[in-house]
């Protein structure tokens, strides 16, 4: 009965469970200030080994600077940050093991595809024939042969992404830092781009960090994924996690669509309670793991997914509210419905079109039901 | 520390050859000439210390200054100088504004070519260029010899050796200035905004002077400092242009450092054309620098 | 595309005749086989001859080069530290200064700079010659070539210069491989433009020039102060035709190179 969406989910990786596991790169206590205006306010991440880690949150709220100050172009105001148990607070660029793909790309135009995958290997001052075979695998894990030799005004959008690529994995970094890379690209591009990226990151064994304003593409390709507001983590925790169990309205709303509705929380039991939102509605039940107290203003959050609409009252799930359909979107796959409930709520759901549909079951004004588990939602204190 | 010698190599060359000239002018303009080489005393003698040093600022005096405010030939020169620089100025920009304007309304394929055209005179020798103006402008040269066998005029004109011929050549040299930062300035101009102007109710006309003319502003203003300014002390085109009464002060400059042998004098008048044309100068940085920042 | 009002077009036509009527005239008369100028008599290149035996005018045309090449150079170089300085360095007690002192030479009349830089070398150089002129010229060509590579370097993407840092080079290697190559068209503009600048000067070298370094356009002052000379015609006809070729030939390359480009740029499948 109990679900086990509140347990920590068990994929074959998952180094932050382990207490053992010593993180590849630590934020401890770090502020970035820029005159007044604190990007950066007090904070403290692991990121361990491997990982494909996303930095996500809307544009302001600090992901770049965090992201640029692992790269060397910022330092911290205060705090600390370490790289392989050193500290890099004080390493310049040029000197870490870490490797950046710019959004821009920041293709070397003078440059020839090779030269600017090769450029990299060079400074190292590595022999010819050292460079020459990295460079040709780093084409070849690129799909690239074609085009070492032009130049990158003389390929496209997607193949300059791929160079980009190339010449931030050639020196086989430890870290390599992801700045929006997907953003230039068109949808169905991009979709095929994450799953490259996800390829290539398995094969190289290198922690990536990407940031990121969508969060689809941080769901997508990321293991964990840290959501950032104003300087701050406000949620740290892999995709699934951050999605079925937000832990604030902040997260939940920045994730997909939400259902956000705000009551009095009653306790009925130790895992258990009661949201009361509308005197004309029942209280919503639901499963409660955190110390919440009795009077307790309380958002409910369900997302549009778990909730059904049925035609009559339905008996196998313990919350049910009436209401009328506003609105209907069709989305192909997908049927969403805006209803209004007898308390004044406006409520989502996201129900598939598992038939084809010559006549739809329901259509506006109508008078339906909707109905969810007791286990659908989360209740969120903050 | 690399960043230190950055800025340390062009700020001492240009404190070294361009403020410190200034200095040693301002220095001369306080001495006396006198029949020696160098020709001016007093001169700095640092090896007689403290007291050389003393007496080295006891003998300068503003002697110079008070000569150039006796004779009526200097502050006429800085008059009409100015007047001329003020009048070729506005010359330039009614010419110049025409040929901005039509080249910013070319079409795209043209443009480049039409700056090739207006920039090519700029790099051809601005000495030949006034040259051949002498040769148009003479009492046989080929304007007269035009006019006068289309039948306009019977007797020729004297243009040549007249301040019409300093202004002419003014005008014709200085025009790739006035031009490029008025067609730079015209050419960012948003056509969308001339149509909302029209569309709001403007005439053409009225929509050129409410709306074009304004947003041209910084290009005005730019051109019509790089044309005033160096022409208040222009020589070269008053003396093949000019005439005697052509009254400028880059000649008396010039005549009283080579003909008169005077460096002191002649510093001093430097000083007084520098200290008139310290405002303008320090406003066409300002403009500059806003610029500048406003595409930065 | 949108059509010329007869506005544009008469103001265009009649500004580029202003414009090119006496170069035109110049060249045209150079043929001239009459002594006076102004009055056509028959086709002839025998001023043409006669400028190329003329021994001063090919020595000072010689020190004229000489003089253009070593100060063009000289300003590009501090040019373009100057142009860095200005858009690089953010601030430093002492930038409005040389903010003031890089552009100032911009607007000042040429007798000023030149009595002040006479005035300057005079007590250090027991002679005046090419090098003071050279001097002189790199002193104030140096802000154009600054204008010319700081409105580039506004422009320059920093991004480029962080991916070298990132691949693993030094600020000074960044820019040597990076920035410089890349915004080398603006220093061969600043270079020509000084050497034109130099190649142009009058004012400023009669100041500054000493025994043995007397230019070309001093040669030419002293030639048109009498009077117009079918001489200076040829010469001026050839300073002409020099950089007439030069700026069509420059202005087709740079056109073509751009046309290239695009096409290779559609080229490239998506």
């Amino acid at each position: 009965m109990a679900d086990n969406t509140r347990k920590p989910s068990e994929t074959e990786f998952s180094p932050w469970i382990d207490p053992s596991a010593k993180p590849l790169i630590e934020f401890r206590n770090v502020t970035k200030k820029f005159g007044d205006f604190t990007a950066i306010d007090n904070l403290t991440l692991d990121i361990f080994e491997r990982e494909f880690f996303a930095l996500l949150g809307p544009s302001g709220c600090g992901k770049t600077t965090l992201m640029r100050m692992l790269a060397g172009f910022e330092r911290p105001t205060e705090g600390e940050i370490t790289l392989d148990g050193q500290s890099i607070v004080d390493v310049p660029p040029n000197l870490r093991p870490v490797n950046m793909m710019f959004q821009s790309y920041a293709l070397f135009p003078h440059l020839s595809v090779w030269d600017n995958i090769a450029f990299g290997l060079k400074r190292d001052k590595l022999e010819k024939d050292k460079i020459s075979a990295r460079v040709n695998e780093m084409l070849r894990l690129t799909r690239l042969e074609k085009f070492a030799r032009r130049k990158p005004h003389q390929i496209s959008g997607g193949q300059r992404q791929r160079v980009a690529l190339a010449r931030s994995l050639a020196k086989a970094p430890k870290l390599l830092l992801l700045d929006e890379p997907l953003g230039a690209l068109d949808r169905k591009l991009r979709e095929e781009t994450q799953f490259e990226l996800m390829d290539i990151q398995e094969k190289t064994g290198t922690t990536f960090v990407i940031v990121t304003h969508d969060q689809e593409e941080a769901m997508t390709v990321a293991s964990r994924i840290a959501v950032m507001d104003h300087g701050k983590v406000v949620q740290v925790d892999t995709p699934a996690q951050v999605y079925e169990v937000p832990n604030s309205v902040y997260v939940a709303d920045f994730i997909g669509d939400v259902n956000l509705i705000k009551g009095d929380f009653a306790r009925t039991g130790p895992e258990s309670g009661k949201i009361t939102y509308s005197n004309k509605e029942p209280a919503i039940s639901a499963e409660v793991f955190e110390d919440i107290s009795d009077g307790q203003s309380v958002t409910y959050a369900i997302r549009p997914e778990k909730i059904r609409v049925t035609a009559d009252k339905p008996d196998d799930r313990v919350n049910a509210a009436y209401g009328k359909i506003i609105d209907i979107g069709y989305l192909g796959n997908v049927s969403t419905y805006h209803v209004e409930l007898a308390g004044g709520q406006m409520v989502k759901v996201a129900m598939t079109n598992s038939t084809r549909v010559d006549r739809r079951d329901f259509t506006w004004d109508d008078d339906v039901w909707v109905s969810w588990r007791e286990s659908a939602g989360v209740v969120l204190t903050k | 520390m690399r960043r230190f010698a950055l800025i340390a190599v062009p700020y001492l060359w240009l404190l070294a050859l361009f403020l410190v000239p200034f200095v040693i002018v301002l220095k001369i303009s306080l001495s006396d000439t006198a029949l020696a080489i160098p020709p001016y005393v007093p001169t700095l003698d640092l090896s007689e210390g403290w007291d050389g040093l003393r007496a080295f600022f006891a003998e300068l005096d503003f002697e110079n200054f008070v000569f150039l405010s006796e004779d009526d030939l200097y502050w006429k020169a800085y008059l009409s100088s100015l007047r001329i620089a003020l009048v070729s100025t506005i010359l330039a920009l009614i010419v110049g504004y025409p040929i901005a304007y039509g080249m910013s309304r070319a079409p795209d394929e043209w443009r480049p070519t039409l700056l090739m055209l207006v920039i090519l005179p700029f790099w051809t020798s601005f000495l030949i260029r006034v040259y051949a103006w002498k040769a148009i402008l003479a009492q046989e040269g080929f304007l007269n010899q035009f006019l006068m066998s289309v039948g306009v005029i019977a007797d020729p004109l004297t243009i040549l050796n007249t301040n019409t011929a300093v202004y002419i050549g003014i005008v014709y040299t200085y025009l790739p200035f006035m031009v490029l930062p008025l067609y730079s300035a015209l050419e960012r101009l948003d056509g969308s905004l001339l149509e909302a102007a029209e569309d709001l109710g403007c005439s053409r006309f009225s929509a050129f002077w409410l709306v074009t003319l304004p947003l041209s502003r910084p290009g005005i203003i730019a051109g019509s400092f790089l044309v005033f300014i160096p022409v208040v002390g222009e020589y070269v085109i008053p003396a093949l242009l000019g005439g005697s009464d052509t009254l400028m002060i880059g000649k008396v400059l010039w005549d009283e450092f080579f003909a008169n042998r005077d460096w002191p004098v002649a510093s001093a008048v430097a000083i007084i054309l520098l200290a008139i044309l310290i405002i303008p100068i320090v406003l066409f940085l300002r403009n500059e620098e806003k610029q500048r920042e406003a595409e930065g | 595309m949108r059509r010329l009002s007869w506005f544009n077009t008469t103001s265009l036509t009649f500004g580029f005749a202003f414009l090119y009527l006496p170069m035109v005239l110049l060249v045209v008369y150079s043929f001239n086989s009459n002594k006076l100028v102004t009055v056509w008599a028959g086709f002839s290149t025998q001023w043409y001859g006669e400028l190329f035996r003329n021994e001063l005018m090919l020595d000072a045309a010689w020190v004229t080069l000489q003089v253009a090449f070593l100060s063009s150079t000289l300003a590009t170089v501090l040019g373009t530290l100057a142009a860095l300085v200005l858009v690089r360095a953010g601030r430093f007690p002492g930038r409005t200064l040389f903010g003031g002192m890089a552009y100032a030479p911009l607007v000042m009349p040429d007798v000023i700079l030149g009595l002040s830089l006479f005035l300057l070398f005079k007590p250090v150089f027991s002679q005046m010659g090419i090098h003071s002129i050279v001097l002189a010229h790199a002193t104030f060509s140096m802000c154009y070539v600054a204008v010319v590579v700081s409105s580039r370097l506004v422009t320059f993407d920093r991004s480029l210069e962080e991916a070298a840092l990132d691949l693993g080079c030094t600020p000074l290697e960044a820019f040597r491989l990076v920035t410089l190559p890349i915004i080398a068209p603006a220093l061969i503009s600043g270079w020509l433009l000084s050497f034109t600048l130099s190649l142009d000067d009058l004012v400023i070298a009669t100041f500054t020039t000493g025994p043995g370094a007397t230019t070309l356009p001093m040669r030419i002052w002293s030639a048109v102060r009498l009077g117009v000379s079918p001489e200076i015609n040829a010469l001026s006809s050839i300073l002409i035709g020099i950089v007439t070729v030069g700026v069509i030939s420059t202005s087709l390359m740079s056109k073509r190179a751009i046309l290239k480009r695009i096409r290779e740029e559609n080229r490239a499948e998506p």
